[in-house]
């Protein structure tokens, strides 16, 4: 019995690891393809969220869309050399806040979203690199497509992304300013404390939500 | 390519004014790129309580009332007179391809768009771009001196203002527009369409900033960056260009440059 049992569980754990294996071995830019794909597909379908449900959009955006990005080097990265100064503790609750504002932001931008085509555009790096960038161009009728590129890195875990620029506007490099002057006035736990204000305001009014 | 004179005296003038201003306030840990702090956050303010009691809420019905596809269309119809003007600076810019191509968008979606309600050309895959006199003057290596906060018209810097100015009196048609009342209702109409596509990018931006001023003023700054270069600035660098360095290493301070145009001609678009 016992050596059945450990059959079958040594057959699931190996069809994990080959199916994790799979999963890292994803070029970056099929993986945004993909992961893409699958979110618009979703929201398109749900009735919950077309309704105007923000919960169930948190979820899907937490499920599908977080596991691809690697908000410790987001923080590390938003916080510029402030990040050295932080204690253990306080980076883990940097990068728990930040996580927390970044992924209700995406989910605004996410019930924003209607019907625009995605152009992916074919990945130019060389199978070494292990730093990247995949463009993606949002077309809309009348005006200009919007370039969206995403900045990964090889990680054991796969590829993950550690920024992102809308229309030449990368999010980390506008969070460091904002981190910077923070810190700079009210240091690194009063930053901490207005992410988790940030948070809380956002969290108390979800029904600002408009489709 | 040289300037004719009378911008570079209105510069000038701009920024002896700018440098005034600037001297009245206290310099300490202030953005270099945003010496007029003070003066901005005001203008800034002002222009958040207009848009809350004016704007926004004109922009809203708008959106609400009027379907999408007529929406579409008024866009459509101030996108088409706008490709001319961006046309030539393209050209100004030495793109002549790109001019070549804004003209031609310009030329179908007059005729066949039946007066650039419908935008035929990108459905042909000819492109909309997005110039101004600004990014010309980008391109030409105008810096983008200390940033400003217009009223009502919000973030610039002292080189887009000057643009603008240029902009609006010499490559906007509805400028021609006549009678004025005409003209005026155009402009009205143009503001609060443009708003109304800007509705849930202002509520994003409401999220996603600590504070206001600050997100949105680098937001644009970097914006204009890119524009300037078609969208292929050049990457700053950061904590990962560096060979090999460590993933939890303590990220540098990015050196800020200012804008300048590429050495040689613009790298080659991607698309």
């Amino acid at each position: 019995m016992k050596t059945i049992i450990s059959v079958v569980l040594g057959g699931l754990m190996a069809g994990c690891v080959v199916a994790g294996a799979q999963a890292q071995e994803l070029a970056p830019d099929v993986l945004v393809k993909n992961v893409t794909t699958e979110v618009v597909e979703l929201i398109a379908k749900d009735k919950e969220i077309r309704s105007g449900s923000r919960s169930k959009l948190i979820q899907v955006v937490e499920g599908k869309v977080l596991p691809h990005f690697n908000f410790s080097s987001m923080t590390a990265l938003a916080m510029g050399q402030n990040w050295s100064k932080a204690t253990p503790e306080q980076k883990k609750r940097l990068v728990e806040e930040f996580k927390t504002l970044l992924v209700r932001t995406y989910a605004s931008a996410l019930a924003a979203y209607s019907e625009q085509r995605f152009d992916f555009r074919p990945l130019r790096a060389r199978p070494t690199d292990t730093d990247v960038t995949v463009n993606v161009r949002v077309i809309q009728p009348g005006a200009q497509p919007v370039p969206i590129d995403y900045s990964m890195e090889k990680t054991a875990a796969g590829w993950k992304v550690y920024d992102v620029m809308v229309g030449g506007v990368s999010l980390v490099a506008n969070y460091r300013t904002e981190f910077n002057a923070t810190v700079r006035e009210v240091g690194i736990e009063g930053l901490i404390r207005n992410l988790q204000a940030k948070n809380r305001s956002l969290e108390a009014a979800p029904s600002a939500e408009k489709k | 390519m040289k300037l004719p004179r009378a911008p570079w005296t209105l510069l000038r003038v701009l920024s002896l004014l700018l440098a005034l201003a600037g001297g009245c306030a206290t310099t300490e840990d202030r953005d270099p790129r945003d010496p007029l702090e003070p003066l901005n956050r005001a203008v800034f303010r002002f222009n958040e309580v207009l848009d809350d009691a004016v704007t926004k809420p004109v922009a809203t019905a708008y959106r609400d009332l009027l379907h999408e596809q007529i929406r579409g269309r008024i866009r459509n119809f101030f996108a088409n007179l706008g490709d001319l003007w961006i046309g030539v600076n393209d050209v100004l810019q030495g793109k002549f391809f790109d001019g070549f191509e804004d003209g031609m968008r310009f030329v179908f979606n007059s005729t066949f768009g039946i007066f650039g309600l419908h935008d035929v050309a990108s459905d042909m895959g000819i492109e909309k771009r997005d110039e101004d006199f600004g990014q010309t003057l980008g391109r030409w290596g105008v810096g983008d001196g200390p940033y400003i906060v217009l009223p009502i018209l919000s973030s610039s810097t002292l080189r887009d203002t000057a643009g603008w100015g240029v902009d609006i009196f010499v490559g906007d048609p509805v400028n021609a527009f006549r009678p004025i009342e005409l003209r005026n209702s155009a402009y009205a109409v143009r503001l609060v369409n443009r708003r109304a596509d800007l509705l849930d990018a202002s509520r994003i931006l409401d999220q996603a900033a600590l504070d206001k001023y600050v997100f949105q003023r680098d937001a644009y700054l970097q914006r204009r960056r890119s524009q300037i270069y078609d969208g292929n600035a050049p990457r700053e660098p950061r904590q990962r260009d560096e060979e090999d360095a460590p993933a939890k290493e303590p990220a540098k301070e990015p050196a800020k440059e200012p804008a300048r145009p590429p050495a040689e001609e613009a790298p080659a678009k991607p698309r």
